[in-house]
């Protein structure tokens, strides 16, 4: 129940966290080279039980890790992207919303969903990196807004849980704005006295970490996430030298005061109802 | 010289080369023009004080203004010292002070953006970056005076957002505002940064584009051929573009300003809703 419990590896960096392969009903770790079964892997939250290495979740997967009985009720799910710099890189933006659409079954890169951890109505938001890198253009500002208008409506503790690369540079301007839109939305939640805990995974840079993944009343990471402003890509090649092992991830930024605390996923569901039981009281 | 091309003749990638020009006016050009007096104010009280970032209490044509920039400097060791213009941690959290200096004795705030971006360095990182600049949107949303954001020259992403949560967003008419700078879409687009001005103009960061998109709420006119042709003149139209609109905000009790921010800011974006 506290938080001396499980730490003894928090000051072993983790080392760079890699694809996973995922055909076949064997999966290696890429961390420490283990070979798990698939099942055993989805049933410890794909945490690998040999190393601790946490593997990429989807959206949909952390939130039924998250809620009670694994059960919830998505809302503002019929919200879709426009186009609105008729923007084409190497294709045209509405082509790639199409095939991140298909790929992961979901409109746009996020889920926000309302639903119960340890039977206290909690609404959550959940970042989808798979599509287009969970990056967040008008659809996730809007969704994430939304979603801290319900928690202020339900009276409801709010977590969102981030993995994006930042601003969706095809939609411009409007998807830098929408970091400015949602760190508002977040005054009137405080003023509601409803806790808000950010919960940042890998990876979490940019303008998602620049704005509402930085302000939670608890910003909690899990292990061995990668979470920064820049990407390392880009400071490196700023400052013309390689970085330090462990730089910009969780345990780095535990150290440097930004995070309240390094949660594996295996406790994220008791420390988050711990947390908002001290913030909110028992459960009605 | 080639000539100048008339202004809305300008491509994206003229207004890019405008926005950056060596001669181009910057923070610390507007403020001598401007104000009958400045006062810098220097220091975030917790790690340093950040060259990157201009800040003072100023006397603007009879009424206290607090006024906050990016100062990219002008000459080589000048740029050396102000790090190009790209704030630090201490940066950010010496403009929020400054502006909620300015908030608690009543005092409107002009923030005046210009900078390519936030330095990505291993420094910023290790003191939050990121928390600076999330904590300065925040923070800035409710500020219950009147806040006016110009973007003068560079409005570089996140760096520049940090300082214009705004009841005005302004820019000047060669100004650009972008998400991403066009080197860095075209590197990670075509993996080749030389095509920056395809880039430029896919992104639509210019004055016009943003005002159409509704992202901006004016754009101030420069001397006719640009800003770094006439610093008085240029100086001039800001000033008087300020007081303008001062003006409007000052009808606004707090309540309203900060009200009028939000809504403003809630609006912004374009998705539609499947029935
Ligand atoms: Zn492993």
């Amino acid at each position: 129940m506290s938080w001396f419990r499980k730490d003894k590896d928090k000051d072993q960096p983790l080392p760079e966290p890699k694809k996973v392969r995922t055909e076949g009903l064997w999966i290696k770790c890429d961390s420490c080279g283990a070979i798990i079964w698939k099942k055993d892997l989805e049933a410890g939250q794909s945490v690998c039980s040999k190393c601790g290495f946490h593997f990429k979740i989807t959206a949909a997967e952390r939130l039924k890790q998250l809620f009670d009985g694994g059960a919830y009720q998505e809302f503002a799910e019929r919200l879709r992207a426009t186009d609105p710099l008729s923007f084409v890189d190497q294709k045209p933006y509405g082509e790639r919303l199409e095939q991140a659409r298909s790929k992961t079954g979901l409109q746009d890169a996020i889920i926000t969903a309302e639903g119960r951890i340890e039977g206290r109505t909690v609404v959550v938001a959940a970042l989808e990196y798979r599509f287009i890198g969970g990056s967040m253009g008008s659809v996730v500002g809007e969704k994430i807004t939304r979603a801290i208008e319900r928690a202020i409506e339900r009276k409801a503790p709010l977590v969102i849980v981030s993995a994006s690369g930042g601003a969706r540079m095809m939609e411009g301007m409007a998807s830098l704005i929408q970091m400015a839109k949602i760190s508002a939305a977040l005054t009137h939640l405080s003023d509601a006295k409803l806790p808000f805990i950010s919960v940042l995974t890998d990876p979490t840079t940019g303008g998602v970490t620049a704005s509402f993944a930085m302000l939670g009343d608890l910003n909690i990471a899990e292990p061995g996430a990668l979470i920064g402003f820049a990407g390392p890509r880009v400071i490196e090649q700023t400052i013309r030298q390689k970085l330090p092992k462990g730089f910009q991830r969780a345990e780095f930024l535990l150290t440097h005061g930004m995070v309240d605390a390094v949660v594996p996923r295996t406790e994220m569901r008791d420390y988050l109802s711990r947390a908002f039981g001290f913030f909110c009281g028992p459960v009605a | 010289m080639t000539p100048v091309p008339q202004s809305g003749e300008r491509s994206a990638w003229e207004r890019v080369q405008l926005a950056r020009h060596a001669e181009r006016p910057h923070v610390v050009e507007y403020v001598e023009r401007m104000f009958d007096s400045f006062d810098p104010v220097h220091g975030d009280r917790s790690f340093g004080d950040d060259p990157a970032i201009l800040a003072g209490f100023a006397q603007f044509r009879g009424r206290p203004l607090m006024v906050i920039g990016q100062e990219k400097g002008r000459d080589t060791k000048g740029r050396m010292e102000r790090n190009f213009g790209m704030p630090k941690p201490e940066g950010y959290r010496k403009a929020l002070r400054v502006m909620q200096l300015a908030a608690k004795f009543g005092r409107p705030i002009l923030t005046l953006l210009d900078t390519p971006g936030a330095y990505p360095g291993i420094d910023a990182e290790e003191r939050g970056q990121a928390e600076a600049i999330a904590r300065s949107l925040y923070e800035m949303a409710r500020l219950d005076v009147p806040i006016i954001v110009v973007c003068i020259g560079e409005g570089g992403s996140g760096g520049a957002l940090a300082m214009g949560v705004g009841n005005r967003i302004l820019m000047l008419e060669n100004a650009v505002y972008s998400v991403i700078s066009p080197e860095s879409c075209a590197a990670i687009v075509w993996r080749d940064a030389t095509r920056a001005e395809e880039a430029a103009e896919a992104l639509k960061l210019t004055a016009e584009n943003l005002l159409g998109l509704g992202m901006i709420d004016a754009i101030v006119d420069e001397p006719a051929d640009g800003a770094q042709c006439d610093w008085d003149e240029a100086a001039k139209l800001l000033g008087d573009a300020v007081e303008r609109n001062l003006a409007e905000l000052d009808k606004l009790t707090p309540a309203q300003l900060v009200a009028e921010r939000y809504e403003k800011f809630r609006r912004m974006g374009g998705f539609f809703e499947e029935a």
